[in-house]
Formats: C-alpha cells, structure tokens, sequence
C-alpha cells in the first residue's frame, strides 16, 4: 500500500540517460526548470514539449510510472489552476454568480498548470535516472567552490545521502508496523478525523523508536569506520566527464538557446 | 481442513522494473491443531506465504479458505480472520508502543471491541502463559530485556485467542535458554489449548523437536510437504536449497557409514541417543 509513492524513486533501466554524469542531470534539471519561466507563448511550449517528451523516451522509465509521481502532487496542481481559472482579472467569458472566468484567466491557469506538470516530471525525471548516492555526488562536485565562503558542501551533502537512504528504510518499516498492528486487530482506514488519528499512535511510537535505533546504529557504524567529516577524503568513485557528457551540455545549451530565443523574438513582436 | 491454500501466486509491483514472483501455485492444507514447520532459505517467500494465511496481503491468484469459507469473498470479514489467526511477525518487540506492559498487550484483544475486564483478564492470561511475572505488569516495555520484550509481544498476539498462531522465526537472535524457553512455551500452548501452530524458522533443530509436518519453500515454491522425518531423510536435496537436516541426522548416517547398524532416521537428539544405547545394548554390536 505504501510502496506505491514513486516520487524520488530510482527506476533502474540502464539507459542512456541513467549512465549520463550527475552533474550533467543536475544542470541539466535546474536549468529546465527556469527555461520553464523564460517564455509566454504558444511557441515556447512546443519546444519544452519536445525537449521533455524525448528525454522521457531516452530514459526508458514507462510513462504510467512518471505519470503515477504526479499523484502525490495533484492537490497544489488543482489549487493554482483553480485560483488561476477565477482570479485572473479581465473580460468575462462564463460567469456564474460571482465566479467569472475571462479569457485571460483560461490562459494563464492551462499554461501555469502545465509548466507545474512540466517542472514536477522533470525534476522527478532526475531523481529516475539517478540513483541518490549518484545524486549527492554530483550535488557536492557542483557546490565544492562554496566550502571558500563556509559552506559545510561535504556535511550538506552526506546529511542529504543519509536522509535519502533513509526513506525507502522507513517507508518499509512502516509497512511491517502497520501490518503487525494490523495483525493485532487495529484498524487505520475507517472513523472519523480523531479516532483516525489516535489510530496512528501505535504506528508512529514504533517508528520514531525504530528511526532514532537506526540513527544510532548508522552513527555507529560510521564512527567504527573512522568517518570525521569530508578533510582529506578521497572517493572510490571520483566523477570524471566523458564525451557523452559533454554531448549532453551541448544539447542543453542548445535547447536553452532556443528557449531564450523564442522568449526574445516574442519582445520584439515576432512570434 | 481448516486452511487450504488453492493455487496462490503472489507478484510484487506487477508490470514495473521491480516485478517480482514472490510465491508461485502453493496448494496445502492444514488440519486443526497441526504443528507446522515452514523452512526456506532466505528470500524463498516464507514471510509472504504467512502474510496470506490472516489476509494481510491478498494473492495476485488463487483461493484461501478458512474453516471452509473462501477469505477473498466481498462478504468475509478479514479482521474476524484475524483475530482468529494469529501472526507474530520476525522482531516483533519492534511493535511495542504503549506505555506498560500490560496495555501493551491488551491492545490486541480491545480491538476485538471486548470490554475492559474481559480484555484485562485476557492480557493478563496471555502474559502468564509466555512467563512474564506479575512485577513486570507496569514495566515500560522498552525497559525490558530483549528475551521479555519479545515474550511480550507474543502475549500480545495470543491474548486475542487465536485457532491459528503463526510465528516468523521467533528465536531470532534470542540467546539459547531465551530461545528454548519461547519454543518450550509454544510447544505447551500447543499440546494444552489444541491450536494449530505454524513455525517459520531457520532453526532445523527447533522444527526437528515439535514440527509433525515440516514446508519447504525454495525460490517462491512449495517443493516439499511431509512428515518431519520423511523430509530430513531427504537432506541432500535439502543441502541443494542451501538447507540442512539436523545435526544429529548427520551424526547417525556418518554413524551408519562407519558400519554401525544405526537407524539414519533419528532427528532429535534424544532419539539418537535412545538408538545409539539401544545397539550397544544388544547383543549384535553393529554389523
């Protein structure tokens, strides 16, 4: 039952995108992201579409499952097109009451939901294609130049690995909670708003107790290793680019440029 | 019959890169006041195969029935299933969370909407039967010691009366008095209140002492369904599935190459002994 959340889960399927370096991902996501807000026209959303939809063939991940990851967001997703729908100001075109929806309205509550559609597959994409030791790996490369002005990179970057292992670890053991409360006769689905809640006290005790044993025994474990923080360590695995990798900058330069342009030729009236 | 598996297959996240057959066509029955041994290396879907038995996980395929009726009907009410079949799952001191002992146990049988003193009465049974003395009744249950914290939850499980009590390797991790004192227990529960029991365990030695009828699962299927002996006769199929017979089973046949006239059968060792006197007794002395 919990198993089902997929957002921020890796999908292994040995693509070319899966093999892509971190670092080219990472880029390659968070200047998507702000190509999403770089443009107002039609046209600009022909060239995002493209780009997305290949990507999402390159990568081999089944569209249903990416399609599954929206789920969790669906509720912020229907309030901003909603509040979009009727809080827009302009010409009316359909008015019932006081609810009008205008033309303007239509527009910018479609186009806001779809580049929030975009931005969520997109960054999920990511998090699909790479797995999160990966994912903070190319996050502490990116961000090294900042240890100059006291940013702790390497700490940021092991607390973010640390938490991210931790996830499919507690999703599990809530799992096995549930069913063995379950097995004791208690019920989390049916009453109302409190009993529903105070269902959740045998759940959430074991849990937090289960969290904080980890914690300690991971602690634990990183100690008896002689782990003091990121001074002098050197990695396993160091990330090196390969000339995939700088294919794959290029065609993200590549698309941004056509993104800005697209967003130029609309200033001066063009498009 | 008071379980009958017909044809179950279980699949994990179906139709994803995560697809996973976990147990494949498992058909057995199970007679009232059986004593089961389920063993299986692990991964081989021993865990999934009990989840089946109280309805925690509902078969991809296939039919459960319990005392007759079918458990996937719209109708059948799982949570009377439940109650009636008992699961006590690997670590379960994991599950504690109240703030005594006592409530602790008593959570089960609440839940079956008994009143309070009938709950109590209950709990307090249950924790009479697993050893826990009366001066650990108020105890937080996470001051107790790993051995109490486990005999705890047991009497969690048993305090809602079950037919059927299922336990995923109870011993686990246990020290071996802690471990004969739960597995001696269980053995009592079984021979006083007639309940069916059903023992996952890696233990072969443990299955050896109380199992009538032992359940080999190997890679998500039932390969072997007979009595105790019949199945450690067959250990070197067993040795194939990363199994083994137990040690004094070894003993005996090495016993029995040696030219001694030994019965290769025996699986406790209390049998191997009563043999091993009885040759030495008679007058043959081997050969």
């Amino acid at each position: 039952m919990i198993r089902d959340i997929t957002i921020g889960q890796y999908y292994p399927t040995n693509s070319k995108l899966h093999r892509l370096d971190p670092r080219v991902k990472l880029s390659g996501t968070f200047l998507f992201i702000i190509s999403l807000f770089l443009f107002k026209s039609f046209y600009g959303y022909i060239a995002v579409t493209l780009f997305l939809f290949t990507v999402i063939k390159l990568s081999k991940v089944p569209f249903r499952f990416i399609v599954k990851g929206l789920k969790a967001v669906i509720v912020l997703l229907l309030f901003t097109v909603i509040f979009n729908l009727f809080l827009t100001p302009g010409d009316p075109i359909f008015s019932l009451g006081f609810l009008k929806i205008s033309m303007e309205g239509l527009r910018s509550a479609s186009f806001m939901g779809i580049r929030l559609t975009y931005l969520i597959l997109g960054s999920s994409l990511m998090t699909f294609t790479t797995t999160p030791n990966q994912l903070t790996d190319g996050l502490e490369n990116l961000l090294w130049p900042l240890r100059h002005i006291k940013v702790p990179v390497h700490e940021i970057s092991m607390m973010m690995s640390i938490a991210l292992r931790f996830i499919p670890i507690l999703l599990e053991e809530t799992d096995k909670i549930m069913k063995a409360q379950m097995a004791r006769g208690a019920d989390f689905e049916s009453g109302g708003i409190i009993k529903r809640a105070k269902s959740l006290i045998p759940l959430l005790v074991p849990l937090f107790v289960s969290a904080f044993r980890r914690a300690n025994d991971l602690a634990m474990a990183m100690e008896a290793r002689c782990y003091r923080g990121g001074e002098g360590r050197t990695k396993m695995k160091p990330l090196k680019y390969k000339s995939k990798d700088y294919i794959g900058y290029l065609v993200l330069l590549l698309y941004l440029a056509t993104v800005i342009a697209v967003g130029i030729l609309e200033k001066i009236g063009v498009l | 019959m008071q379980i009958i598996f017909d044809n179950i297959n279980y699949v994990y996240s179906g139709g994803t890169a995560f697809e996973r057959h976990a147990i494949r066509d498992i058909s057995f029955s199970i007679e009232k006041g059986e004593f089961i041994g389920l063993i299986g290396h692990t991964g081989s879907g021993k865990s999934t195969l009990i989840q089946h038995m109280n309805g925690l996980i509902k078969a991809t395929s296939g039919h459960i029935y319990f005392n007759g009726e079918d458990i996937y009907e719209p109708k059948y009410k799982l949570r009377d299933l439940r109650s009636k079949v008992g699961l006590v799952f690997q670590y379960p001191e994991h599950q504690l969370f109240e703030t005594t002992v006592f409530k602790d146990v008593m959570f089960g049988p609440t839940n079956l909407g008994l009143d309070k003193l009938e709950a109590e009465l209950r709990a307090y049974e249950a924790l009479k039967m697993v050893g826990i003395g009366d001066d650990l009744l108020e105890a937080s249950p996470f001051e107790l010691s790993g051995g109490q914290k486990r005999r705890v939850a047991i009497a969690g499980v048993l305090a809602m009366k079950p037919e059927v009590l299922i336990l995923d390797e109870p011993t686990a991790g246990l020290d071996p008095k802690g471990r004969d004192d739960i597995l001696e227990q269980i053995n009592k529960l079984h021979q006083d209140s007639n309940i069916t029991i059903i023992l996952v365990t890696h233990s072969m030695e443990d299955v050896a002492n109380y199992a009538d009828r032992l359940f080999v699962m190997n890679q998500g299927e039932l390969v072997m369904n007979h009595t105790t002996k019949e199945v450690f006769s067959r250990y070197k199929d067993l040795e194939k599935m990363q199994l083994a017979a137990p040690q004094v089973t070894y003993v005996m046949n090495a016993l029995k190459d040696k030219g001694f006239a030994v019965p290769t059968d025996a699986t406790t060792v209390t049998e191997a002994k009563n043999a091993i006197l009885k040759l030495f007794n008679s007058p043959y002395r081997g050969k």
